[in-house]
């Protein structure tokens, strides 16, 4: 049998110093490489793609640009269409909006509910580097690398959709996109990041409490989604106070959050006129293409019957701001959940 | 040095509306081996759990090692738990476990750990998950050991071993208690192992102490020839204590 050198001392133990934080790095590494490299095997796969597709999406639209600006070439049309063609499935961003979602689930939700699921945590907790610090340390040293991997990849996305959000889409006779597009605002800027760190801190403490593994990805997923839903339906448009006016001509990159009218000052009605104020005040006005008068006569007519219609609106130019609001409080709950995340870990009995 | 590894008084732990271990007030002495003994749900689990920090009393305290507070930094560094079915991280290599136990702790003996595994011919390389029961249990306890604890708790720690392997596995605690001063306390429902290495006993049922002391004075007072007779004979005797 071999025999153990010396005994512990207990002179050593007086002063005792905490194991450093850098030991974890090297346990984290070792525990997690298969999920960081799946992670980093998606993500390059998912680059890769967009890099193809995204050069086509480039392509296309130079031709647009060229075809159609100063002067609209018989070319122009055919152009056009065929860059609206080129943008397939990942036009509305709507498959991407998963990305930080799956990545969040599969990444963070494990990490304590493997733990606990296989009873390992009663071998790491009782071990001297204390079990509050290896869940933060832990946590910090996966959300870091996976938060900046989609922040990189969102910098590749930005380039994807460029085209569709260029200044002179007007002028070339496309489509002009709001950059807050639903399925397209939360992809670029530091959105992308932002969610998937969520998504991750979501994760990590479903894992905590539900302490099984399945079961912790399926709830990190049914939240992810509806506290994306939210953001996007109730949050997002209230950041910065709405821009009203009463102009007809909202420029086409606005996000239009509203719109009613009035009558004499006061309130009149929400949304598009019922039909019968047309018939009430407007029933004499000739039939347009679809056999009612075009909105522009009609809005015309119940202009000089006393009525104003309202808008209110996000101008494209606050971009930014709502990128680096939605950015910062993404940052605040993450860091509120993995905080509350080792909280349990280390006042929650095993 | 340390006179006692445990100290407990009033300890309680509940579960919901059940008290797992209630009114529970004893001294472990180091230097001893200490089994602790008693039926499936005596709260055995539950004792050693609070000691190493794992749960927290519902009632009463627990210290270790001269008075620190179970579960605290010092308190985890001079202890080493091997739990209930000794868990390891199944994908990680043997090697890997070393280097994570290593890094976890401030103190780890590599040659230690290394020489006994070559001794009991455990490949470095394999994963754990494929190492058999008794191997994966060995494991466990060197990286225990190889943290030079001043005391080792081991719950149910041959349970699921065969006779060989729980014959190997008591030989290595009795060296490191022997030895190296280890002191150690363990859990088991296996009588007649302990008897053999055990000098120190406390018998639980139904959640509280029903008797703690040196074996051999327990014993002679009890006049009883065995362990294993001073237990049943105990619990025996005193079914009202001990009926559910």
């Amino acid at each position: 049998m071999t025999a153990l050198t010396t005994p512990a001392q207990p002179s050593q133990e007086a002063g005792l110093r905490p194991v450093p934080w850098a030991r974890m790095a090297g346990v984290t590494w070792r525990q997690h490489r298969y999920a960081l490299a799946g992670v980093a095997a998606f993500l390059g796969a998912l680059a890769v793609c967009l890099w193809l597709a995204g050069l086509q999406v480039h392509h296309a639209w130079a031709a647009v640009a060229s075809a159609c600006q100063p002067t609209a070439s018989p070319a122009c049309f055919d152009l056009s269409t065929s860059f609206i063609g080129t943008d397939g499935f990942l036009a509305n961003g709507l498959i991407l909006q998963a990305v930080p979602a799956l990545i969040g689930a599969f990444v963070g939700a494990p990490v304590l509910a493997r733990e606990l699921e296989t009873g390992t945590f009663r071998y790491t907790w009782t071990q001297g580097f204390g079990r509050w610090r290896w869940a933060l340390a832990k946590l910090v040293l996966l959300a870091v690398p996976v938060a900046a991997a989609t922040g990189a990849l969102s910098v590749l996305l930005s380039w994807y959709y460029q085209p569709y959000f260029a200044p002179n889409n007007p002028a070339l006779g496309l489509k002009e996109v709001t950059p807050f597009f639903p399925g397209l605002f939360d992809l670029r800027g530091v959105a992308f990041a932002a969610w998937t760190l969520a998504a991750f801190a979501i994760g990590a403490l479903a894992g905590m409490l539900i302490r099984r593994v399945v079961p912790a990805i399926v709830a990190t997923l049914a939240v992810y989604a509806g506290l994306a839903f939210a953001a996007g339906g109730f949050l997002r448009p209230h950041y910065l106070t709405p821009l009203v006016t009463s102009s007809q001509n909202v420029p086409g990159s606005a996000w239009i959050i509203g719109q009613w009218w009035t009558k004499g000052g006061t309130f009149a009605f929400a949304g598009s006129p019922p039909d019968s104020l047309f018939n009430q005040f407007c029933s004499s006005l000739p039939a347009g293409t679809f056999g009612k008068p075009s909105q522009q006569t009609a809005f015309q007519c119940l202009a000089q019957h006393g009525y104003t219609q309202w808008t209110s609106y996000q101008p494209a130019s606050r971009f930014w701001p709502f990128q680096w609001i939605e950015g910062g409080w993404l940052l605040a709950l993450s860091v509120l959940l993995i905080a509350a995340t080792v909280w349990l870990v280390r006042h929650r009995a095993a | 040095m340390s006179t006692n590894v445990i100290e407990t008084s009033g300890l309680g732990k509940r579960y919901g509306s059940t008290w797992a271990l209630r009114e529970c007030t004893l001294t472990v002495p180091a230097g001893h081996v200490t089994t602790l003994v008693g039926p499936n749900g005596a709260g055995k689990t539950t004792l050693l759990n609070l000691a190493v920090g794992l749960a927290a009393p519902s009632a009463g305290e627990v210290t270790v090692l001269d008075g620190r507070p179970a579960g605290s930094p010092a308190a985890l560094d001079g202890i080493a738990f091997v739990a209930q079915d000794t868990p390891l991280y199944k994908n990680l290599s043997v090697a890997d476990m070393i280097y994570v136990t290593r890094s976890l702790n401030r103190r780890f003996d590599r040659p230690y750990a290394e020489a006994r595994l070559a001794e009991l011919g455990i490949p470095l390389k394999r994963k754990a998950g494929k190492l058999s029961g008794g191997q994966q249990a060995q494991l466990a306890l060197t990286l225990a050991l190889a943290r030079r604890p001043r005391l080792l708790v081991l719950d149910e720690p041959v349970a699921m071993l065969d006779p060989v392997a729980r014959h190997d596995f008591m030989a290595t605690v009795l060296t490191a208690a022997a030895a190296d001063g280890v002191s150690v306390v363990l859990s088991s429902h296996v009588l007649t192992e302990l008897e053999r290495v055990a000098d120190y006993l406390i018998l639980l049922a139904r959640g509280r102490v029903r008797l703690a002391g040196d074996i051999k004075d327990l014993l002679a007072r009890h006049r009883r020839a065995s362990l294993e007779e001073l237990a049943l004979g105990y619990l025996r005797e005193n079914p009202a204590e001990v009926a559910k």
